[in-house]
């Protein structure tokens, strides 16, 4: 079978979730570690739309958007599946996924401003966060997939374990764990899933990276 | 659930883009299904209860069990009833495209078209600006990766990515009346153009749209509330 690539970075929680999903699966793969301000020929070539990673490249062919990838592998590689065969149970979980990366942008840009614009992604993410508590199919269940990791829980945890960070760079709170104890035993639950534990990048050094990228960026934009 | 066997109910209206994905792909795999039309305005309590993360239209209710996102109703129905067209191929790389694509519509093309619809002034001309961006990227990449011949990019019927281009700017008559701008230029984007041209002649398309006046009214209604409450 053809070779598989992945062009990734180590702070990104879209190319963790591709990893997470290749080690799940036993997908054998090549990390190409991507260094973002200078992003290889290839890397552009290969996702010319948005020019990000990350990017899997099974033998010739490049696919590009985390979630898409995800179901690619899924798709490709049927072991250890990360969907259920019920097509029902297939469209909720996908509903879940779409619902996931609809709502999660507010995280980063909770990250990413300041003042009103950042307390209004504040309140936007903390009800993402109420809607999953309450709606969410994990209830009484470990993982969102049942017993085990599945598409619903790889999206969700490229949010959910980055957001402790984003919390502690801006300084803001989204996640209030007595409101949130089904979603905290949840994150408690899949960070100790071996797969996930071995493949997150160092607490401390992601917050320094994304205190250098918040400076960065919040100085630049009041510098026009 | 009792009398519940195989009963397939739409909850949406046709002035909904997303509720018109359903049933163009409810049509192309020949499912009878039953219309409920909601009145957006007013919605049905059975509605609310079928989606009461998003409480918006579609929600597709098969068996009484309700799905809700268009997209992800397209892909339930492709793989619930495997007899009859595919509305997305079998190859995993085909279909990794095809869900690309229709994601950069979804979310990039339509946030971009809405911004056009709910501003006005310096806004909504950098607004503009970014629809025909994002639309040149969509030629080069349509023309990339399906060089074919054939108008829909599914081969002989309409597939999800032909559903997605059609509920999004099969009207775009409609929204260069009501904006007075045009987004499809056929010199600047040919393929785009030509594959809208065609999906619109489609029985089945024409089926499910509502009268050019119809549409107009909604769509003005809609921007005159947007510019409304941007002003408050």
């Amino acid at each position: 079978m053809d070779g598989v690539k992945l062009h990734a970075f180590w702070a990104s929680p879209f190319s963790a979730r591709v990893i997470w999903a290749l080690k799940i699966k036993g997908i054998p793969f090549e990390h190409i570690e991507e260094d973002l301000p200078n992003k290889s020929a290839l890397l552009l070539q290969y996702n010319p739309v948005h020019k990000k990673i990350p990017v899997l490249v099974h033998g010739p062919r490049p696919v590009c958007e985390s979630m898409v990838i995800v179901e690619y592998l899924e798709e490709t590689w049927p072991q250890h599946p990360l969907l259920p065969t019920d097509p029902h149970k297939r469209a909720v979980a996908r509903f879940w996924v779409k619902f996931i990366e609809d709502k999660s942008p507010n995280v980063w840009m909770v990250y990413r401003t300041v003042g009103e614009e950042q307390e209004k992604a504040r309140r936007d993410s903390s009800e993402m966060l109420s809607i999953l508590e309450e709606h969410g199919p994990n209830k009484g269940k470990k993982f969102f997939g049942g017993d085990s990791i599945n598409i619903v829980d790889i999206a969700f945890g490229g949010v959910a374990l980055w957001m402790g960070a984003m919390e502690e760079v801006s300084g803001c709170k989204m996640f209030d764990a007595a409101k949130l104890p089904r979603l905290n035993a949840w994150i408690a639950n899949f960070k100790s899933s071996p797969v996930i534990a071995e493949n997150l990048p160092d607490r401390g050094k992601l917050c320094d990276h994304l205190a250098r990228l918040r400076e960065k960026r919040l100085s630049s934009s009041t510098s026009k | 659930m009792a009398g519940e066997e195989n009963r397939v109910v739409l909850h949406g209206t046709r002035v909904s883009l997303y509720s018109a994905r359903v049933e163009l792909a409810l049509k192309v795999k020949g499912i009878e299904y039953e219309l409920v039309e909601e009145d957006l305005m007013n919605k049905s309590e059975a509605l609310l209860r079928f989606n009461p993360v998003h409480k918006k239209v579609p929600v597709l209710v098969h068996n009484g069990k309700p799905i809700a996102e268009s997209l992800v109703i397209i892909e339930y129905i492709d793989e619930n009833w495997k007899e009859g067209p595919r509305l997305l191929p079998q190859d995993p790389y085909e279909r990794a495209k095809v869900r690309f694509w229709a994601g950069f519509l979804h979310q990039q093309l339509f946030e971009a078209t809405a911004s056009v619809i709910k501003t006005d002034g310096e806004s909504q001309e950098r607004a503009v600006k970014e629809v025909h961006e994002k639309l040149k990227m969509l030629e080069e990449g349509i023309k990339g990766s399906y060089p074919g011949g054939s108008p829909f990019v599914n081969g002989d019927n309409m597939g999800l990515l032909d559903i997605v281009v059609c509920s999004l700017f099969g009207p775009h008559k409609v929204q260069e009346e009501v904006l007075g701008v045009k987004f499809l230029d056929p010199e600047k984007h040919p393929r785009v153009t030509s594959w809208v041209k065609a999906l619109n002649e489609l029985p089945l398309v024409k089926e499910v749209t509502p009268p050019h006046e119809k549409l107009v009214g909604a769509l003005q209604c809609f921007r005159n509330r947007a510019l409304e409450s941007a002003a408050a």
